[in-house]
């Protein structure tokens, strides 16, 4: 039998007359990467706010580690490793001076030496945190979560502002500490964070919940029609009606149930015209057409 | 108990790293004690009808203002900037009390204060011949300097959560205190020629009454414990605007 580690019923958040959150239903199993994928603004850190304790909620039911966290106990805050958004740390101290001070102050603590090595930042274990730079010190933030040993990891956009390979090292960090029992709850505005690490998905917009599952079927995306796009040479005569549309560069999409047999037809075509194909795709829907669809667009902006 | 202490080494290793706290909170005092006396420090004043050097003056009244800058202006800007940079609210996730962290803060401000009260004190014993107190006067400056250091850390507490946020920080925290080190003889001696109301400033705020005490308790002079009462009324007042204004986060 699985283990609930975060279930809400019915979450509110109103600010005033404005709605953070409109009454979502979540759970987190233990094990799980569970990733709250969203647009800015669309309420993620509202409700993971909320399940840290910082935020006290309008309406529903709220357990973390069967715990209300509104009630802000230090018996859950003990279990909890929580990554946010903008906390700094005393800037004279060292990385693992600071390690060792978080790491004080819970029951169960992790060597200082271990977790520097799970973050990767060895080379820096006796640098000041002023010398480090934003992607260090955001793993610093990763390492001082973790010094307690959580069971429990609340990862808010963990890796915004980072280039793209200190985001796949991030990445191989967290999940190390998937391999470590941990669970995970993980907040992100990027398609393939969510794609490559998460169990589960829900996608929030404007404070509702509007998909939910694993990141390879959300909202019937393994059912969705295969894109077939093509580009002939300009010059080349008219290719049949298939059903394609038109996407003004010159190149076409088609939405097939049947690829394979979609792209004989149009290679066929193409040998026996002796038409040039410039470009030739076939595509599974990504998660972000997906995503796309569901918040209206408003795929992965920065702030 | 064990935590704060722990928590106590920490506050105290990144202080002395820091060169701005560790220059304006200990150095300064000790620069000023060292200029006052250089200059001013053969004249003599009158303290509570005795004849005493103003030498000896200046000990005490740069003890006070390093007990002031430990305790208020440190803890104060400390607490806004770690509230600010939003080490606050990474704490507030952790297991470690408030209480704690804070305790931390104002044991350690008191050693702080502790050390520049000493160390100014050793100099004047040293440098102008100042006395060695009798066992009974001691324990009324250790008293009056306990009352005081208390006092001034719950304003500096008190300051933090006023202070909208780090810009404003060192302006209001020093815009707030300097003028009374000033009306209360600090600086420069205030005679009894002062107008009324410069005397009321001495007597309504607990500056000059930690100046007096410590000098009064150590010299053997007429010593007031009226001195350490108002102290203890800007204590619990300051611990009381602390506890309704402290914030975990920055205002937006």
């Amino acid at each position: 039998m699985t283990e609930r580690v975060i279930e809400m019923r019915g979450l509110r958040k109103t600010y005033g007359d404005l709605e953070a959150v409109g009454g979502i239903d979540l759970h987190v199993d233990r094990g799980e990467v569970f990733a709250l994928l969203g647009p800015n603004g669309a309420g993620k850190t509202t409700t993971t706010e909320i399940l840290e304790g910082y935020r006290a909620r309008t309406e529903g039911d709220v357990s973390v580690l069967g715990h209300d966290p509104a009630r802000g106990e230090t018996s859950l805050k003990k279990r909890v490793g929580i990554v946010l958004q903008s906390t700094g740390v005393d800037p004279f101290l060292t990385v693992r001076e600071t390690i060792e001070m978080y790491g004080g102050y819970y029951p169960r603590r992790r060597p200082a030496d271990e977790v520097i090595d799970v973050v990767g930042l060895r080379a820096k274990a006796d640098a000041r945190v002023r010398r480090l730079s934003g992607g260090q010190q955001r793993r610093l933030d990763v390492a001082i979560a973790l010094a307690g040993d959580p069971e429990l990891l609340f990862l808010d956009e963990p890796t915004t502002g980072f280039d793209p390979s200190a985001r796949r090292n991030a990445w191989e960090m967290v999940k190390n500490l998937v391999a470590l029992g941990k669970t995970v709850w993980l907040t992100t505005h990027l398609m393939d964070e969510a794609q490559y690490l998460a169990d589960r998905v829900a996608v929030i917009a404007k404070g509702k919940i509007v998909a939910e599952g694993p990141p390879d079927s959300l909202a019937g995306r393994d059912r969705m029609l295969t894109r077939v796009r093509f580009r002939p040479r300009a010059g080349s005569p008219e290719p049949p009606a298939w059903g394609q549309v038109a996407n003004g560069d010159g190149s076409f999409d088609l939405h097939a149930e049947d690829a394979t047999r979609m792209v004989h037809e149009v290679t066929g075509w193409a040998l026996e015209r002796d038409v040039d194909l410039d470009v030739l795709e076939v595509n599974q829907p990504s998660l972000e057409d997906v995503y796309l669809e569901l918040t209206g667009g408003e795929a992965g902006e920065e702030p | 108990m064990s935590q704060v202490f722990r928590q106590v080494r920490f506050t105290n290793k990144a202080f002395w790293r820091n060169p701005a706290s560790a220059f304006f909170t200990f150095v300064f005092p000790l620069l000023f004690l060292a200029i006052f006396t250089t200059l001013l420090g053969n004249s003599e004043g009158i303290v509570n009808g005795e004849t005493i050097k103003a030498s000896t003056y200046y000990v005490f009244s740069m003890a006070s203002f390093g007990l002031i800058s430990a305790c208020y202006t440190n803890i104060a800007i400390s607490v806004v900037f770690a509230r600010e940079e939003g080490v606050l609210k990474r704490l507030r996730g952790t297991p470690l009390p408030a209480a704690s962290y804070l305790s931390a803060r104002v044991l350690h401000a008191t050693a702080v204060a502790f050390l520049l009260v000493a160390i100014t004190v050793v100099f004047g014993v040293v440098v102008y011949d100042a006395h060695v107190p009798e066992l009974a006067d001691l324990l009324r400056f250790i008293a009056t300097f306990l009352v005081g250091a208390g006092c001034f850390a719950a304003l500096g507490l008190a300051i933090s959560g006023i202070v909208p946020n780090a810009d404003a920080g060192p302006p209001i925290v020093n815009a707030v205190v300097l003028p009374l080190l000033f009306l209360s003889g600090v600086f420069i001696q205030i005679g009894d020629d002062a107008p009324a109301w410069v005397v009321w400033v001495g007597r309504v705020f607990p500056v000059k009454h930690l100046v007096d005490g410590m000098r009064d308790s150590y010299l053997g002079l007429s010593f007031h414990w009226s001195d350490v009462a108002v102290m203890a009324i800007w204590m619990a007042a300051g611990l009381l605007v602390a506890r309704r204004t402290f914030r975990w986060e920055p205002s937006r």
